[in-house]
């Protein structure tokens, strides 16, 4: 590793070649299971779930943590999976949009997100539904401004956001808020 | 028939996929022994490659290689004047233009490639701007860089300069936008000479690309195959460009005998694709004095880039929408799509009427206070009214009454009271508020004879377990093609909702319905799939297997006899022009749309005169548009389109340097947040169509339309301060605000 004349440090974060030589093994919880990955250690955790892990709701949108299109949770704080190196996600409990759902049965977010027509195109939505769990969890009842700011992490190029408001509104006020036990991260 | 299903709030089809993450975007999708595919772009603006150097460190024998010279078939991109290569063999014309194609198993190390690809270029003078384009600084397409021209002219406008009380002149300007769809362009594709082309898709329009491969490779028809995958998001740009990059990967797919995917990043996604156009508009309008508009002469300029694309139907669309819903005697509209060295524009929602619209909505509210009166009474004067022309002479035979709706508008914002208060706390005040409108309208439909050449056809069929399955190439690209036709469907045929299917669209098994753009899917389709399945009715009925009254279950049934009797059961419907439509190409005259989507949509701003920012503080969208088919879908199509106006209004500006985009991330091109986006509050007013489905028109470009015009009348309201650009950034704020004080 070395270190450029702004004191930067360059080099092995982004030399794909080196980091395949030395593969590392990673043991963590992702949606309630316990899984032991042989990666490399400079590997997008995005780029485990979707590539090794095939779990491909977790999308990709800009690749530098802007789009949130790839929020996941870990440790029940909200990320972008786009930043995070996989050896960061040692011992912790990883949470993405296949947990949030428990079997067939829909978190009230995403009955929300149904009824109230936040998902248009639905690339930006399983980030903004793991945005909104997140946000409920920590603020049962968010007012306008909260969700505003719950969600300003997460970009939605069809809604302008308006029914996406509406759907967090509705899914607090479900009686069934609280089941989805995927997401008790 | 009561309405069971259309105007209800049905749920959104593909909905469950969408929440659960369970949707398979392209991205999502792998094959055995695929390879990803990497596209080498030049960094010149124009000139002539004299070179390609493969650097050493990279292991070149394991790479899939294709350059113009790997092409079976034709080296352009089938749409319109076939002038645009797949890969440039000796001229560059714009930065980013693709040279040549990489494939290999390691995506990394094809990173590592592609930078490792040296281009030597002799470079050519470029042009940049419209006015060195129109000025001929350097000739760089055709003999006078003019992609296209239109000249609409109504009356005789030279006369009436002399008559009028007042001539009011004005000079207005837009930029490019990126589309920023949250998904990126992106195929797979599988191709030999045994099985034919294959290509899995984000687009909106699958034939396009069909059309484009068949060119590419020399292959008939059947032997291309185009399927969309689920798309995440497209606004116009998945119009023309998938039809690019699918034939780049099956370009690599044919030389490497192996599936290969090419899905951009963010940053080759803003830099290479299609933009909108920027624009320049002039207005030269007479009125008289009691406020009546005599004559207007519009001059629109729109810049296309490099090739010709769709600018010449961009063009059109922003030209007939020049002279906006107002009657005026004489007009003369001239515009031009000129060609300069920017990778080329394309599709964006609106097509070029956006540009022409913030145009004259700022001329209008121009024209008004030189003349005294208030913006709204000003308008009200000059509204459209029904059996009168259009700038294209096109008598407007709907029940048209935009003074309604500018008086519904102007009341559920408090406009006049506003209008007031604003007035009497802005002298004193830093933050100062403001509050505008504009008033439009955005024709349905592909323009004139456009429908007519398309000869859209959808198909529908039964299911072996009785269910209907329609058969369209209309693309869901997030708008809710699949939740509307299934509502047209069940409507049409008295069925449950549920009963009803949607094919995915696959050039293999659907029909061509014509491209999903130009505000069609909805007017244009939908009545075809309403027609298509009322043939599968008057099968079974005609078989002697439907009674007069039915249920789904009786549908069921009989559909399953059928099947079993006859084989299969199919039925399709064909576009036909209503009555009473006449265009002229050559004069550029008559019936340009069967309908129009009718509009007034209010702003309400602060401008923070020490921060030099505005904000957008409510939004009021009232509009006409037919029966709304479905109330959730079709609000959320105003508020996001709302949303992206506002973007385009105040926040995406596109930096250029050399012809490249120097802000391609969504870092530092700003597209509107959570915390930017005002309440956006939607009103729709339903006179049905004759000729729509349930009385239908479109509706999805139009919120484009007003919102910019809309929030600068607004900001001038609040500072006294003219603007007639958009993006308006703090940069110009600064400016003018600064020379004031």
């Amino acid at each position: 590793m070395t270190e450029d004349a702004t004191g930067e440090v360059t080099g092995e974060v982004s030399t794909e070649a080196s980091d395949r030589d030395a593969k590392i093994s990673v043991t963590c919880t992702i949606n309630d299971r316990e899984q032991t990955l042989v990666v490399y250690p400079m590997a997008r955790l995005l780029d485990v779930l979707r590539e090794e892990l095939r779990l491909t709701g977790t999308k990709e949108g800009c690749g530098e943590g802007e789009c949130g299109a790839c929020s996941v949770l870990i440790d029940g704080e909200l990320v972008n999976s786009c930043l995070v190196p996989v050896l960061q996600v040692e011992g912790a409990r990883v949470q993405t949009i296949e947990g949030v759902a428990v079997d067939e049965q829909l978190h009230a977010v995403q009955e929300a997100f149904i009824a109230c027509g936040g998902a248009q195109c639905g690339i930006c939505t399983p980030g903004m539904v793991i945005a909104a769990v997140n946000l409920l969890k920590r603020t049962p009842n968010p007012n306008e401004k909260e969700i505003r700011e719950g969600l300003a992490g997460n970009l939605c190029r069809c809604t302008g956001y308006v029914k996406i408001f509406e759907a967090v509104v509705r899914a607090c006020q479900s009686s069934s808020s609280s089941r989805g036990g995927g997401v008790e991260a | 028939m009561s309405n069971q299903f259309i105007g209800r709030p049905v749920p959104r089809k593909e909905g469950r996929e969408k929440v659960t993450g369970r949707s398979r975007y392209v991205d999502d999708l792998t094959f055995p022994e695929m390879l990803y595919g990497a596209t080498v772009r030049s960094a010149a603006a124009r000139g002539r490659i004299k070179q390609i150097t493969f650097e050493k460190g990279i292991p070149w024998d394991e790479f899939v290689i294709v350059t113009a010279k790997d092409i079976p078939g034709d080296n352009y991109v089938a749409l319109i004047l076939n002038d645009q290569p797949y890969l440039a063999d000796e001229f560059i014309n714009h930065p980013e233009e693709p040279v040549l194609l990489l494939a290999h198993a390691d995506k990394h190390l094809l990173e590592s490639a592609r930078a490792s690809v040296r281009l030597e270029v002799e470079e050519f003078n470029p042009v940049f701007s419209i006015e060195d384009s129109l000025g001929k600084k350097e000739i760089i397409w055709g003999e006078d860089n003019v992609f296209k021209t239109f000249l609409v002219d109504k009356g005789n406008v030279d006369e009436v300069w002399a008559q009028a009380d007042l001539i009011v002149e004005g000079e207005y300007r837009t930029g490019a936008q990126e589309q920023l769809y949250i998904e990126n362009n992106g195929v797979i594709s599988i191709a030999n000479a045994a099985e034919g082309v294959t290509v899995w898709g984000s687009m909106q329009c699958p034939y396009y690309v069909h059309k484009a491969l068949i060119k590419l490779f020399n292959l008939p028809e059947e032997k291309i195959r185009v399927i969309q995958t689920e798309t995440g998001g497209g606004f116009g740009g998945k119009e023309e460009y998938p039809s690019m990059i699918a034939g780049h990967a099956a370009l690599l797919a044919w030389k490497s005998g192996r599936p290969v995917k090419i899905v951009y990043d963010r940053a080759e996604d803003m830099a290479a694709t299609t933009k909108r156009h920027p624009s320049r508009t002039r207005h030269r309008t007479a009125v008289s004095k009691d406020g009546k508009l005599l004559g207007m002469e519009i001059d629109f300029v729109v810049d296309g880039g490099a090739y010709a694309t769709l600018s010449a139907v961009v063009l059109s669309r922003g030209t007939i929408h020049a002279a906006g819903p107002y009657f005026c005697p004489h007009v003369r509209i001239r515009s031009r799509a000129v060609a300069t060295n920017h990778p080329p524009n394309g599709a964006f929602r609106g097509f070029g009427a956006p540009q022409s619209i913030f145009a004259l909505e700022r001329h209008m509210d121009k024209v008004a206070l030189t003349l005294g009166l208030s913006p709204e009474e000003f308008r009200r004067r000059n509204f459209i009214r029904e059996g009168e022309t259009t700038a294209t002479d096109q008598v407007i035979r709907e029940k048209v009454d935009m003074g309604q709706l500018l008086s519904r508008a102007l009341e559920l914002t408090d406009y006049a009271s506003k209008r007031e208060r604003f007035n009497a706390g802005n002298a004193s005040a830093t933050v100062k508020k403001g509050i505008g409108f504009a008033s439009f309208m955005h024709g349905a439909g592909f323009t004139g004879s456009g429908e007519k050449y398309l000869q859209s056809v959808v198909g529908a069929e039964a299911t072996p377990d009785g269910r209907v399955r329609i058969l369209a190439a209309s693309t869901e690209i997030g708008q809710g093609t699949n939740t509307i036709f299934a509502q047209i469907a069940a409507e049409a045929l008295g069925l449950d909702y549920e009963l009803i299917e949607v094919a995915r669209p696959d050039t293999g098994h659907v029909p061509n319905s014509g491209p999903t753009v130009a505000s069609r899917t909805c007017m244009i389709v939908g009545r075809l799939v309403e027609t298509a399945v009322l043939g599968l009715k008057r099968a079974l009925t005609g078989a002697g297997l439907l009674a007069d009254a039915y249920d789904s279950a009786g549908f069921r049934r009989a559909c399953q006899l059928y099947i079993e009797k006859y084989g299969a059961l199919r039925s399709s419907s064909q576009y036909e022009q209503p009555p009473g439509i006449n265009w002229d190409d050559e004069r550029y005259r008559g019936d340009a749309y069967g309908a129009f989507a009718w509009a007034v949509y209010v702003a309400e701003v602060s401008v923070d005169m020490l921060t030099y920012e505005a904000r957008v503080d409510d939004f009021v969208a009232v509009q006409e548009v037919g029966k709304v088919i479905h109330p959730v879908l079709a609000a959320g199509q105003i508020e996001g389109g709302v949303a992206q106006a506002i973007g385009y209004t105040l926040y995406e500006q596109v930096v250029w340097r050399e012809g490249r985009m120097q802000n391609n991330q969504m870092t530092n091109y700003i597209i509107p947040t959570s915390m930017d986006v005002p309440p956006i509050r939607v009103f729709f007013e339903e006179v049905p169509y004759a000729y729509g489905p349930a009385g239908a028109k479109g509706i999805g470009e139009l919120p484009m339309d007003g919102a910019a015009p809309a929030i600068l009348n607004a900001i001038e309201h609040a500072t006294g301060i003219s603007f007639n650009q958009v993006p308006l950034m703090p940069e110009a704020m600064i400016e003018a605000i600064e020379s004031r004080r």
